[in-house]
């Protein structure tokens, strides 16, 4: 639970502009106050967590993780097993977000410490839905190490 | 969104079988649909998802496991270790439930692998509602791994 002078942070890692426009309608259409940082791919993310460059100095350390699976430069699974073995970074949950049910896929997310797989649903009321149970999951019900 | 919400496999690993019993009745309140099996600790948990007991070995694994912190023997957080470093056992999503407050035991199951933190409300009401949260996110909202039992 977060504090009004808290905003609650979602890192959006995804590579398709349109998909992540969805992500950020599906918010406001939920009226749900997240504040989104959106980059394009793993590596960019992983410079975003370490605040590695110069434009990401001031970056303010998420509460979640929505994770597209297939980008280019380092992918999503590579971006989810150094996440989870960096002592600094493992604490923050990790949702992947994907067009793929495969079997393969989602054990996958899975045995590398993602706590949700999430398929895109093509329409988009279903994906207003969707944001909604997810967010009512991660900012209302449960508790998030502190960091700030 | 799959329109009807699939029936689960619940381990509820929990010391206290009135707590269980209502989270049990918590679930099917909320028009959701679980088959459970109750371990009163982790060791107990753990001989039962390794099928260390004739009793257990036709049995699937389930597809989600919620975890009390707070147990005689092995801690909660001992069992999530133990879970998250076995190759067979760690694609289970863990969720802890529990009372506890401690801000360290909230960072501690985040680093092991819990994949949520819920912090059970003393009001029956907002307990109720809490598990609604936690059914429509686990029942109908992700996929989970088949069940295999390799």
């Amino acid at each position: 639970m977060t504090t009004p002078a808290q905003p609650f942070v979602i890192l959006l890692v995804e590579d398709e502009m349109a998909d992540a426009h969805l992500v950020k309608l599906a918010l406001t259409e939920n009226q749900i106050p997240a504040v989104v940082e959106h980059v394009l791919d793993g590596r960019e993310a992983l410079e975003y967590l370490r605040r590695q460059t110069a434009r990401f100095a001031e970056a303010v350390r998420p509460d979640l993780i929505l994770l597209d699976l297939n980008m280019p430069r380092l992918d999503g699974r590579e971006f989810l097993a150094a996440v989870k073995q960096d002592a600094a970074l493992q604490a923050i949950p990790v949702v992947a977000l994907s067009t793929s049910a495969v079997e393969r896929d989602i054990v996958g997310a899975y045995r590398l410490g993602a706590a949700g797989y999430i398929t895109k649903p093509v329409d988009v009321a279903d994906f207003i839905t969707e944001i909604r149970q997810l967010t009512q999951y991660w900012m209302s019900l449960v508790r998030l190490p502190k960091h700030r | 969104m799959k329109p009807l919400a699939p029936r689960l496999r619940l381990l509820i690993v929990e010391d206290e079988p009135g707590d269980s019993r209502l989270l049990q009745f918590a679930i099917v309140r909320n028009g959701f649909a679980a088959d459970v099996r109750e371990a009163c600790d982790g060791y107990e948990a753990l001989r039962y998802l390794r099928k260390e007991s004739p009793h257990w070995a036709a049995e699937a694994r389930p597809d989600l496991i919620l975890l009390d912190l707070k147990m005689p023997g092995q801690s909660g957080l001992d069992f999530l270790a133990a879970i998250k470093q076995d190759e067979s056992l760690r694609k289970i999503p863990v969720v802890v439930v529990t009372t506890s407050l401690l801000e360290a035991d909230v960072r501690a199951a985040y680093q092991l692998g819990a994949a949520g933190y819920v912090q059970k409300p003393a009001d029956l009401r907002e307990f109720i509602a809490a598990v609604r949260i936690l059914c429509e996110y686990w029942f109908q909202l992700v996929c989970l791994p088949p069940r295999s039992d390799d």
